[in-house]
């Protein structure tokens, strides 16, 4: 479904990307993982054609991205950002946020799409016409992913969408990722600096270090700790020493 | 007893009446490491600060008794709270971004905290600085004490912020979510860095977080706040024998490296733990 | 929505809206709440829609003809035939202030009604698409900004024609910059927020973010600075009357008024004393007004 080959991005002096490659079969879930600066959410950025300064290969679906994409591409890969806080707009309702996809589109059957959409994610009818102000953390980030979800994407790009949430709320907003996926067949590509977060979506990982992906490996491999590079293995223990306690 | 906490509330004016916070929480702390864990709302970030009465103005505080080594915070005036502040309990927040001023270098920060606290000359004070950040273990003191906050990493930034907060030999470190800024690499160093300055420093610690695996990891006891209690008190090694659901749900449901499961426990919130 | 057993306050108030259309009225009624608490916002208020409805009501509340002269009885003490005496040319200060108040509220809200949508497009525009467009929209902001306002407007009405439509254009053309440098500068911050992101990842076009998402969250200080602004558009209005650039006699202005009284200010205060007063109240007005809508629009200042 999506195939990346020798991704570079650049920021002025700085390569941020340093020829990333790799290839996520439709339904699967690809994650990746590192630390802040590693550039992985800079892969993202990318793949999603919000930021157009990049080289390399970038076929979705078997057709090659340039670095503006049209309204089709936007219908078919969406995404959901990290920050539920951020992402929505502070004067719109939830109402308009969910329709406004549907009216760039030219996608009819507004309000029953709408009422889908919010039970789909499991919120209450009555949040429809709340401003954002008005839910918690764990609510907006439900109503960040129905709004990806509204043009009926295959592809969902996931930048850190629970790090900004608390444990308890952050497994009920995997778990909902999970079930839509089931549901669906969606294609996610996950970008995190949680591994165990990460690793609970994603059966096939990329793990990003000054740029570059310095290592693919496959969710039980990295649990039974057959890491090939350093860098997964470093952060592998820390991840797993915390749970020892 | 360096702090006392007893049935210690914190309420907030609002539109439909008072709202509380902080409901009843007891707490005691000597030369050791407490961590208060919970979610954001919790009230444990207030609770804390409110041993520095460091809270919003329009908040309402009250306690049969809030002590700080004897003293009576909640009727102490300003200048024995200024007296206690920086001097004899320092406060390390999130972002070092935010706490810094982007204005002066490192080290001249740490260098006028010392200052204040020690009256000592301009030079013996940068001396002091520089062998405080050699102290929080960075490497080449001498530049990092020249560098503005901008040039510096997270991890680096926080660093400074600790040594600034060491400068005048507090008795107490209060550190709210001093890691949650940073790499977990980063954040490990930090959190070590930490307990070696408590243990050879003698001071207590109370650390706030949201990750209760790793403030059990770090700290001596753990208290865990829901909704402005305590609703369960335990030591760091008694983690895995926490009785209460709530704590048991925040435990449960975090996904693991160690221990997949297919799906996440949710957790249920029983109205009952609110009484 | 009368017929719901709810009062009007909860069916603003309420936390579950039931329409697009309940929810905004409720976004509304709470900033409402908020400027009501405001003592001296409300006093700027009141006194704002006391002299627009003055002004409107000219013709009923007038005791005499504003263009009447009468030559027998100039520049007479206020009394009871004329409320606030009479100027020069005998005509009746009172009426001439309720009339003039048309002229130069009516300048002031064309000013704005051209000025505040054309800053507002300009900076917004310059700010999302950035680049050579943002360079040459700036640039020519700021020749019109690096010219004094009322020496411009002087030389533009000077070159066409001196009356009350040329008074205006010439107000409108130095006033429009600082809301292009406004509205650009919260577009470079709103610019950059997720919120904007996820709307251009639904495949929007420049033009819809621009006018759907971007140019709402500039309202607010817009609004705020068109309010503060008000009182100085008032006093150039004024300035330019004053200088025999705007409103034409017999047309009564309060800037004219004042300009044509000046002589008397020793012996006979009050003719030219009266629509200073107008002009000092108005003034006062709406920049109260401004400063309680921005303590309730601006997000920044909360």
């Amino acid at each position: 479904m999506i195939d990346i080959g020798d991704l570079r991005v650049r920021f002025g002096e700085v390569e941020a990307v340093k020829g990333v490659s790799f290839h996520v079969a439709r339904g699967a879930a690809f994650g990746m993982v590192g630390e802040s600066g590693s550039g992985k959410s800079t892969v993202l950025r990318a793949l999603s054609g919000l930021n157009p300064d990049w080289s390399g290969r970038v076929t979705i679906d078997g057709v090659a991205m340039t670095p503006r994409r049209g309204r089709d591409f936007y219908r078919r890969v969406q995404m959901v950002f990290q920050d539920p806080y951020g992402s929505l707009h502070p004067r719109q309702t939830v109402d308009r946020a969910l329709s406004e996809p549907l009216l760039v589109h030219g996608i009819g059957d507004i309000d029953r799409r709408i009422r889908a959409a919010l039970a789909e994610v499991a919120l209450p009818a009555a949040a429809r016409f709340r401003y954002p102000h008005q839910l918690s953390g764990g609510q907006r980030q439900r109503v960040a992913i129905a709004r990806a979800l509204m043009s009926e994407p295959e592809v969902l790009l996931l930048d850190e969408p629970t790090s900004a949430l608390d444990v308890s709320v952050q497994a009920e907003v995997l778990n909902l990722l999970a079930d839509l996926q089931a549901r669906r067949d969606l294609t996610y590509v996950m970008v995190s600096h949680n591994l165990a977060v990460i690793a609970h979506l994603c059966p096939m990982i990329g793990v990003m270090q000054g740029g570059e992906m310095v290592e693919q490996i496959g969710v039980d491999d990295l649990r039974a700790g057959r890491t090939k590079h350093p860098h997964t293995a470093e952060l592998r223990a820390l991840s797993t020493e915390l749970e020892e306690a | 007893m360096l702090v006392e906490i007893d049935n210690l509330s914190i309420a907030f004016p609002s539109p439909t009446g008072d709202s509380l916070a902080v409901r009843g929480v007891s707490l005691k702390l000597g030369a050791e490491k407490l961590g208060i864990v919970g979610e954001s709302g919790s009230g444990k970030s207030l609770t804390a600060r409110s041993i520095l009465k460091l809270l919003p103005p329009q908040a309402k505080v009250a306690a049969d008794r809030l002590t700080f080594d004897g003293i009576d915070v909640l009727r102490a005036g300003e200048a024995t709270m200024r007296g206690i502040r920086g001097r004899r309990a320092g406060l390390i927040m999130q972002d070092p971004k935010f706490s810094l001023n982007p204005v002066m270098t490192a080290g001249e920060q740490i260098a006028e905290a010392w200052r204040a606290h020690k009256k000592g000359s301009q030079r013996q004070a940068r001396a002091a600085a520089i062998e405080l950040l050699d102290q929080v273990r960075i490497r080449d003191p001498k530049r990092v004490a020249g560098a503005y906050p901008h040039e510096l990493s997270g991890g680096m930034g926080q660093r400074v912020m600790i040594a600034m907060m060491l400068a005048p030999d507090p008795e107490m470190l209060i550190a709210d979510e001093p890691t949650s800024a940073l790499d977990a690499t980063v954040q490990a160093e930090i959190l070590r860095l930490m307990e070696d300055l408590v243990a050879r420093r003698g001071m207590a610690l109370i650390l706030i977080s949201h990750d209760l695996p790793l403030v059990s990891h770090f700290c001596d006891r753990v208290a865990v706040m829901y909704a402005g209690r305590v609703v369960e008190e335990l030591s760091a090694a008694g983690l895995a024998q926490a009785t209460h659901p709530y704590t048991r749900g925040l435990l449960d449901c975090m996904p693991t490296l160690s221990h997949p499961k297919p799906r996440l426990p949710v957790l249920a919130r029983d109205p009952a733990w609110l009484t | 929505m009368s017929d719901t057993p709810l009062s009007l306050r909860d069916w603003l108030l309420t936390d579950t809206p039931e329409s697009r259309r309940q929810a905004a009225w409720g976004r509304l009624y709470r900033l409402w709440r908020d400027f009501r608490g405001n003592g001296l916002a409300m006093a700027g208020l009141i006194t704002v829609i006391l002299l627009i409805v003055l002004s409107l009501a000219a013709p009923l509340l007038a005791t005499h003809d504003p263009a009447t002269q009468n030559l027998a009885n100039r520049l007479a003490k206020p009394s009871a035939a004329h409320w606030l005496g009479t100027d020069e040319l005998g005509r009746d200060v009172y009426s001439r202030l309720l009339f003039g108040g048309r002229v130069t509220l009516g300048m002031v809200v064309a000013v704005v009604l051209l000025v505040a949508p054309l800053g507002l497009v300009i900076g917004c525009v310059a700010g999302y698409v950035g680049g050579a467009a943002d360079r040459i929209l700036m640039r020519v902001t700021d020749v019109f900004l690096a010219f004094p306002r009322l020496i411009l407007a002087l030389a533009f009405v000077a070159a066409i024609k001196p009356g009350v439509t040329s008074a205006i254009a010439a107000i409108a053309l130095t006033a429009w910059p600082p809301y292009a440098r406004l509205a650009r500068a919260e577009t470079l911050t709103i610019r950059n927020t997720d919120y904007i992101a996820a709307v251009r990842i639904t495949g929007a076009s420049g033009l819809r973010i621009i006018l759907r998402h971007v140019v709402p969250m500039c309202i607010g200080s817009l609004v705020v600075r068109v309010t503060l602004d008000m009182s100085s558009i008032i006093l150039t209005a004024a300035a330019l009357g004053f200088l025999g650039m705007g409103a034409q006699p017999p047309s009564p202005e309060w800037g004219s008024m004042i300009a044509t009284a000046r002589r008397f200010i020793l012996e006979q205060w009050w003719v030219p004393t009266i629509p200073g007063i107008a002009i000092f109240v108005a003034s006062l007005a709406f920049n109260l007004l401004g400063d309680g809508l921005r303590d309730v629009l601006d997000p920044k200042q909360r």
